[in-house]
């Protein structure tokens, strides 16, 4: 980055950044139509909605693996409570209930549980919160790999126990419909026909989770840790209270996914298990890799992009692939792509796109120790014989 | 040995017992939970024994491939699985070609499946080797989860590669009529899948064994995988070596995906994932590093899976295995026979 560039405060390029988001749908889908054609300026308004869930599911991912340093393959499965607590708390699912709290007028009428939607998603997060606590605490004697395969394997029998409990989830038909959006004295929000509400209310959700991010990684309980992840027994020698410290990293992280769930949730209209996927943990963990694992920036980059390419980009592809008559469609090999990134990546440039500067000496520690040890020998210090002559 | 001179306080031996019953409580509580069900079924057990010893060894002969490579290099290859289905695939799609059905004579159908055996096991042990030269070496010194990550991105691009080649589950030709009851012993119908499996396997593993305790190639695996260091000072081409290793593994992996595509009679590209791992389950459960472990981890799983199937559905049975795998790796990292591991 050049110094002009470098010299322009950071608060403005957040000022720019948040307005070239509140801009974005009013501009950007219409240029897309006038391109492309057809529907794509609203698939691709569709797919911005979505886009600005998963940067709240990669921001909370990036608290336990960039930087907490501990690889979760199963975060589908905070994605899945939070999903489920919108559906349990804003839908007819429960009909034999009645309970109505702050809704619409039209869902006052309807049998169920029917709560706001802001009262979910507080609820939402906290529930998901403490089960991120709950599944995080027995893996806490595990490192490494271990540690990845157990939070797998609770990444996936969480789906299969909401699959198979059907008296709760509803199994694969899920739960459908789902209460929309309601602000008291505003009204509900008319999406999937207008989706410019539903977008700012994603776009305020953002900026929420941005904040918390950015004061979080700057506090006492961030550096504690970037100080684990670094070394556990250094950190532990310095007071750290390492069950502490990776609880609230697994909890924090967990609570975004079911904030993010609980809105994808009613988004969608639908809470159902195919949904909650092995894939997906996978690919919101490649949006945390390619972005740059604890940079914010580089997370919220890497998420735009793939959940973009994800959701836009490949089924507009396929429309290509049809005319040229290739014979697959790109969407169903999207985790195919997904992982010729991960791996492209992870050989090439494992620190990402925009690289936390601390991390990528980490990763890069090997050729540092040994290019350093290299320089020691080609240049000895001045009166420092090469080896040691002994008598 | 000092410390055999320091004399040892005497211990109760009804505690000693109850403490080596508490230190293996899972294991206590898995066979607990097998005989439970014999008294309670005797039969119906002894059926699901059987069915869970024979899928069994399609588990082992995975979970060797993941032990084998966790033991010389200390990394959970995540692709293992989807080498096992490119096996199957490999099979399957020769016997389409060369258009063998259960009607051919039994000439053809031996040579078919012996065939399929060598294509499928060399294809699977190439493909190992490849993704051990494009996944893991360029990582080899860096921190250790960059190559389990680029192990879950080599597995979805295979599992893609799979899906590409045999969008729909497919369905092998019945070479061995698979179904059909060779004898009987006590009331449990041994099937022909059943003797192939085992007929299969068992020469698979003497040999595996064989070569990894008896041959120049084993001892420079295994001393490689003691101390790479001190292995290349003694002369051992340490890469090679590992290359050897994921060779075997996928070698075992593709017998596995044979052995799958008969006795199951269906391939499809999501099957790797799963029996990935159930097969990792095994080898976690038989001390991840140990072979003989991970053949018992493979048959002891084929086991509480059979019954897990027919007491709770087969629906729950996946729950179940994730369920024992987080166990094991939490309260019992080292396994059956492991030893302590770094990781514990």
């Amino acid at each position: 980055m050049s110094a002009r560039l470098q010299a322009v405060p950071r608060w403005a390029w957040l000022l720019l950044a948040v307005a070239a988001a509140v801009a974005f749908p009013y501009v950007v889908p219409q240029i897309i139509t006038s391109l492309l054609g057809g529907s794509s300026g609203d698939d691709l308004f569709q797919a911005s909605v979505e886009t600005l869930a998963y940067v709240i599911m990669a921001l909370g991912l990036n608290i336990v693996v960039g930087f907490a340093g501990l690889l979760d393959l199963g975060y589908v499965a905070f994605f899945a409570f939070g999903a489920y607590a919108m559906g349990w708390l804003g839908s007819g699912w429960f009909a034999e209930v009645d309970f109505h709290l702050l809704v619409s007028k039209a869902s006052e009428t309807l049998p169920g549980i029917h709560v706001n939607f802001l009262l979910i998603l507080i609820a939402a997060a906290a529930f998901t919160g403490f089960f991120g606590a709950v599944l995080g605490a027995p893996t806490l004697r595990l490192r490494g790999d271990y540690l990845a395969i157990v939070t797998l394997a609770f990444g996936e029998i969480v789906p299969r126990v909401l699959e198979n409990w059907t008296a709760v989830s509803n199994g694969r038909q899920g739960i459908t419909p789902v209460d929309r959006v309601y602000f008291p004295g505003y009204g509900e929000l008319d999406y999937p026909i207008d989706l410019y509400g539903v977008y700012f209310v994603a776009l305020a959700m953002v900026v929420i989770t941005l904040f918390i991010n950015v004061r979080l990684r700057d506090s006492r309980l961030g550096r504690a840790w970037v100080a684990t992840r670094e070394d556990e027994v250094a950190a532990a020698a310095m007071g750290v209270n390492l069950v502490r410290v990776k609880l609230w990293a697994y909890a924090i992280g967990a609570a975004f996914g079911g904030f993010s769930g609980a809105f994808l949730g009613t988004f969608r209209n639908v809470v159902n298990v195919d949904q909650f996927e092995f894939g997906f943990s996978v690919f919101i963990l490649c949006m945390v890799i390619i972005g740059g694992m604890g940079n914010i920036w580089g997370v919220i980059l890497g998420a735009i992009a793939l959940s973009m390419l994800d959701r836009f980009l490949l089924p507009q592809l396929d429309s290509i692939s049809d005319t040229l008559g290739l014979g697959f469609s790109f969407t169903s090999i999207n985790f195919g792509i997904f992982g010729f990134f991960l791996l492209v990546m992870m050989v090439l440039r494992p620190e990402g796109f925009l690289p936390n500067r601390r991390r990528r000496l980490e990763l890069h520690a090997d050729e540092l120790d040994a290019a350093a040890a290299a320089d020691r020998i080609a240049q000895p210090a001045p009166g420092e014989e090469l080896y040691e002559a002994r008598r | 040995m000092e410390a055999a001179a320091v004399p040892k306080p005497r211990q109760d031996p009804v505690r000693r017992v109850l403490a080596a019953v508490w230190g293996n409580i899972l294991w206590v509580g898995l066979l607990a939970w097998i005989v439970v069900y014999f008294i309670h079924n005797p039969t119906a057990t002894l059926t699901d024994l059987k069915d869970g010893l024979s899928n069994g060894t399609i588990w082992a002969l995975i979970a060797l491939g993941y032990t084998l490579v966790y033991g010389i290099i200390e990394l959970i290859n995540f692709a293992h699985g989807e080498v096992f289905m490119i096996g199957s695939f490999i099979t399957v799609a020769l016997w389409l070609a060369l258009g063998v059905t259960a009607d051919s004579g039994f000439l053809a159908i031996a040579g078919a499946i012996l065939g399929a055996l060598v294509v499928a096991s060399l294809g699977s042990a190439s493909l190992n080797v490849m993704i051990e030269r494009v996944a893991y070496r360029p990582l080899r010194n860096a921190p250790k989860l960059a190559p389990l990550i680029t192990a879950i991105g080599m597995s979805f691009i295979l599992q893609n590669v799979g899906s590409l080649w045999y969008d729909l589950p497919t369905s092998a030709p019945n070479l061995i009529d698979s179904q059909k009851v060779t004898f009987t012993v006590f009331d449990v119908g041994i099937k022909n899948s059943d003797i192939f499996a085992v007929a299969v396997t068992v020469p698979l593993l003497v040999a595996l064994l064989w070569f990894v305790g008896a041959t120049r190639y084993g001892k420079a695996m295994r001393a490689s995988a003691q101390d790479p260091d001190a292995a290349r000072l003694m002369g051992i081409n340490v890469d090679r070596t590992i290359a050897l290793t994921f060779f075997l593994g996928g070698l075992l992996a593709g017998s596995a995906g044979l052995i799958y595509a008969l006795y199951n009679g269906t391939v499809n590209f999501r099957q790797g994932f799963t029996a990935g791992l159930i097969a990792f389950t095994a080898a976690v459960m038989g001390g991840i590093g140990n072979l003989k472990g991970a053949v018992v981890g493979g048959l002891l799983i084929g086991v509480v899976q059979a019954i897990s199937d027919r007491h709770y559905g087969q629906q729950w049975t996946p729950a179940v295995v994730f369920a024992i795998l987080i166990l094991v790796m939490v309260f019992r990292p080292q396994g059956l026979f492991g030893e302590e591991t770094r990781e514990g």
